[in-house]
């Protein structure tokens, strides 16, 4: 399939080669290792017969009324976002290494990289790295290296999908000490972070919003990092700072993020996009691709991969990390959905989430038997308590009605066993909303 | 304000921005009794420094931008290990049906069966054709398949009692990823000399292999675009110190539906989506990876993984030897369902027939193009061939920087330049079997024609490109002061007062 050469000119070509058949060519390797037997189709699928196979499989996927977040949120893709990331010319690109021919690529990475800056208000952000999580584990690292020290304080209020990843890009080392930090009513526990906090600490990482949707007071933890001499590492939701305060206005170090957020869709988890920022004076320990403008042997502005010193393709066992990707195409799903919104439609997008969560908890709290978990200031998600584990009313609302009504919460935290975590974003109607309690109601 | 700016095709989105421009639009519920009840000090007090533009502004902006960009679809790109074959139009179709891209990571198994399914199905296939018995899909890219096979064996020495193999052997002909990955796990690396003709030196991998080696680490066919010969002998004495082998399957499309790396001995591989599953590159990724694994290291893939119970599709998280997880939810679906529908598009005899092909392809270049550009391995290549400039060309001082810069002037992407590192001025080829044999004398022709140059006006190729919308670019002085984003000020001196975008307050 998909092979342009012709039987004639594959002949063509090996007689001008000088072999009279193909297997001449690899006469060398081993004979018992060719034509190895194996079990796949047969009969390979034509184009229609392809596409009707995924619309049957994309089928067997149940369409419901979406109100879980927990990290990953649903979004409205702007249709000018889908076509222009559709074009063969950025989609079929390789990585721009020669810059020269990818002006327009490594452009729209350079303005990826300001409108990252812009919005999280810091000083560097690379090309990107494979999703938030990685983006972490990529932070807690560099935080590693800069201190020389060990030890690692994360909130329990962390997403829990991030904590393990974290831990196995520390190639789950003993080397490493990760403390928890204890929550109290759904935002980090300042005494306890007083407590596990010492000059041993490389890093201390907090999550704004945080799992349960908490607003934390950023500002007072990262004083805290800082006055023991230890780097302070944000993690946050895109959307959510076109509202609230962004990590270069507590003093962040660095300030990782899931990318998804900003218009891209939920794909069951990817490809999504990693954010990654930093304090300038961090840029050499920072992993991946980062773009520069500069200018042609004739003084026009042009644009160029930098610092490529810090990356492995040079400096191989002594690079900042092994990254060798980034997301590009989800970066420049990320540039466009950023220009076409601006300052003012990020701003309005980001109300509707607000707005949207606020009516659905209004809603719910109206609901017998529903109550408040947290009382904290929130941005698109709260938690709330059902009489009981709220896991087969999940599963039984899903059947009946196709609606999802959020993430129950004990697998995760065993003590919260009635907890359920919702989320309503800008893609959800005063109607989705009604038939989401009208569901609740008649089924408590 | 200039009115150039809007046709300047390397003006910014922000230099062409007019204050209260606007394109989307967003309602929220309106409901008297709500309010943004956030606190003062939480709230953000600056708006951000975006473009405020029209769709059209913006549709016009980066549709310009795309044309200023060299790719698959409109150029050759003959980049070596990359593997630039085409990639099929309906993979993007499918990749976005409704069903796929609005599915939730946390969704219940229940709404997910069509994903579970293609996900349990990519596997199976996958473990056939490289004679694999176990895979995880679960990496984003080669890099992170590299990782997480790493890992894996690491777990495995550690549940083993022998920790103390802490050393990983690259031969010095390896990607940059290998060694850089070694690393982070905080192995030790220990490079092996490849011979002349690109093997791995056995005498060298006798030396360096003892009881502290955890993996080998091979590229099979190698990056000079060889088999290893000795494959066999190379995973016994792997195998005979206690070590196991990874291959890095960068190369894969040489040996698809040919050859079953299980059948030699690899214990661990990668695969890359993006290159032998044809998944689109998208100007540097996303791609997707994966690991297959022998038998002894299945219970350490990471989790979650899909499991079919009594016909239903189901991910299962509770695998206590597992290395973790290593993404934060499943993978990069959304590719995978690309290279999957690939798969199914093939048959045993069709893959086969696209290493094939890919290999006639590079060998063709290689024969057309040897005679100036001389090739670094006497042998018939397999997928790709790396080639160097002759002396005509060096005694001139025209380099393989140059002439990768010439190729653009034709109409051509570069090959990969200076890779692998032990070949001098390294010129490495991996046409793909998707391209034409027209395209590849045209591609001939222009070598040819650069030589000639190079021989004859040295000058033209050392000073290219010359047609594209830039010359050569600083790349010393960005990365001495690098500007890598925009900045307030600098954009109203360029302007001047016409787009005066102070921060401002937000209003309220």
């Amino acid at each position: 399939m998909f092979i342009s050469n012709t039987k004639k000119q594959q002949d063509e070509m090996l007689k001008e080669i000088g072999v009279s058949s193909f297997e001449e060519l690899i006469k060398k390797i081993p004979a018992k290792y060719l034509n190895s037997d194996f079990n796949i189709s047969e009969k390979p699928l034509t184009e229609v017969e392809a596409h009707r196979k995924f619309s049957e499989l994309s089928a067997k996927n149940q369409k419901v009324l979406n109100f879980v977040g927990a990290g990953a949120y649903e979004r409205y893709t702007p249709s000018a976002v889908k076509h222009i990331a559709e074009r063969g010319e950025f989609l079929t690109a390789y990585t721009p290494y020669q810059a020269e021919a990818s002006q327009g690529l490594l452009q729209t990475i350079y303005e990826y990289q300001s409108q990252i800056c812009a919005l999280f208000d810091m000083e560097v952000s690379n090309a990107s790295v494979y999703d938030g999580a990685s983006a972490l584990g990529e932070a807690v690292r560099a935080c590693a290296r800069i201190t020389s020290k060990k030890k690692i304080l994360y909130p329990k209020s962390l997403n829990p999908q991030y904590l393990t990843t974290l831990k196995t890009y520390f190639g789950n080392s003993s080397e490493y000490t990760f403390e928890a930090i204890e929550h109290s009513g759904g935002k980090i526990d300042i005494a306890s972070l007083k407590n596990k906090l010492d000059e041993n600490t490389a890093c201390v990482i907090a999550q704004s919003p945080n799992f349960f949707g908490t607003l934390e007071d950023m500002r007072e933890i990262s004083d805290l990092a800082h006055e023991k001499g230890a780097l302070f590492t944000a993690v946050t939701d895109p959307m959510s700072l076109a509202l609230v305060n962004p990590p270069g206005s507590y003093n962040a170090d660095f300030a990782v993020a899931e990318g998804q957020s900003l218009g891209l869709p939920l794909n069951y988890g990817g490809p999504y996009l990693g954010i990654f920022t930093c304090k300038k004076a961090h840029i050499r320990q920072m992993p991946g691709r980062l773009v520069s403008m500069t200018t042609d042997t004739e003084g026009k502005r042009g644009f160029v991969l930098t610092l490529q010193a810090r990356e492995q393709h040079i400096r191989r066992d002594k690079a900042a990390s092994n990254i060798c990707s980034n997301e590009a195409l989800c970066a420049l799903m990320a540039t466009i959905y950023m220009t076409l919104l601006g300052p003012e439609g990020m701003k309005e997008a980001a109300e509707a989430n607000a707005f949207n969560t606020r009516y659905a908890l209004k809603e719910l709290l109206a609901i017998d038997g529903i109550t408040l978990k947290f009382d904290n200031p929130f941005f698109n998600e709260f938690v709330v308590d059902f009489p009981n584990h709220p896991c087969e009313l999940r599963k039984k609302i899903i059947k009946e009605d196709g609606i999802d009504i959020g993430l129950p919460l004990k697998k995760l935290y065993p003590d919260m066993e009635n907890s359920l975590l919702v989320c309503a974003t800008e893609t959800k109607t005063k109607e989705d909303i009604d038939k989401l309690t009208a569901a609740l109601r008649r089924n408590l | 304000m200039n009115q150039n700016i809007m046709q300047d095709d390397s003006a910014l989105g922000i230099e062409k921005s007019i204050e209260g421009r606007r394109a989307i639009r967003f309602n929220k519920i309106e409901d008297d009794s709500l309010s943004l009840d956030i606190p003062n000090n939480l709230l953000r007090k600056t708006k951000p420094y975006l473009p405020q533009l029209s769709e059209l502004d913006a549709v016009r902006h980066f549709t310009r931008l795309s044309r200023r960009s060299f790719s698959l679809d409109t150029h050759f790109y003959p980049l070596g290990s990359c593997t630039m074959k085409y990639n099929p139009k309906i993979n993007e179709d499918i990749s976005m049906f409704e069903g796929f891209a609005n599915l939730h990571p946390l969704a219940m198994d229940s709404c997910a069966q069509g994903t579970l399914e293609m996900l349990y199905d990519a596997e199976k296939i996958l473990c056939e054709i490289c004679g694999m018995d176990a895979m995880t899909l679960q990496p984003a890219a080669g890099a992170h398949s590299e990782f997480t096979g790493a890992l894996v064996a690491k777990a495995y020495f550690e549940k083993k009692g022998e920790s103390q193999r802490t050393e990983i052997i690259v031969p010095d002909s390896a990607h940059g990823t290998n060694p850089a990955t070694a690393v982070m796990l905080g192995f030790k690396t220990v490079n092996i000399k490849s011979t002349s003709d690109g093997q791995i030196d056995l005498e060298a991998l006798k030396a360096a292999i003892s009881d502290k080696t955890a993996i080998l680490m091979l590229t099979v066919p190698n990056t000079l675009g060889i088999f290893e010969f000795n494959i066999e002998e190379i995973t016994r004495i792997a195998h005979e110190a206690g070590a196991l082998v990874y291959m890095d399957g960068a190369n894969f499309n040489a040996l698809m539906g040919i050859i079953k790396p299980g059948k030699f001995g690899i214990d661990i591989m990668h695969l890359n989506m993006h290159k032998t599953f044809s998944t689109p590159h998208g100007g540097g990724g996303p791609g997707a990876g994966s690991i297959g694994v022998n038998k002894l290291l299945e219970e350490f893939l990471p989790y979650p993984r899909v499991i079919k119970e009594n016909n239903e599709f189901k991910i299962k998280t509770d695998y206590p030897n597992s290395i973790g997880k290593i993404k934060a939810y499943f993978g990069n679906v959304g590719v995978l369902l690309k290279a999957y529908a690939y798969l199914l598009m093939h048959s045993k005899e069709t893959l086969g027939e696209t290493a094939r092909n890919a290999i006639i392809n590079a060998n063709y270049l290689l024969k057309k193009l040897k005679k100036n550009y001389p090739a670094y391995c006497e042998d018939y290549c397999m997928h790709e061939c790396v080639l160097t400039p002759s002396k005509e060309l060096t005694s001139n001082k025209v380099k393989t920087l140059d002439i990768g810069k010439r190729l653009l002037d034709y109409g051509f992407h570069a090959p990969t330049v200076y890779f692998p590192l032990i070949v001098h001025e390294a010129i490495m080829i991996e046409p793909t079997e998707t391209e034409s044999k027209e395209t590849m004398d045209l591609f001939v022709e222009a070598m040819e024609k650069i030589f000639e140059e190079g021989k004859t006006n040295p000058e033209i190729v050392k000073a290219a490109p010359h047609s594209l919308s830039v010359k050569r670019l600083d790349e010393v002085a960005a990365a001495r002061k690098p500007n890598i984003k925009w900045d307030i000020s600098d954009t109203a001196k360029q302007l001047g007062s016409a787009t005066e975008t102070k921060k401002e307050e937000c209003a309220k």
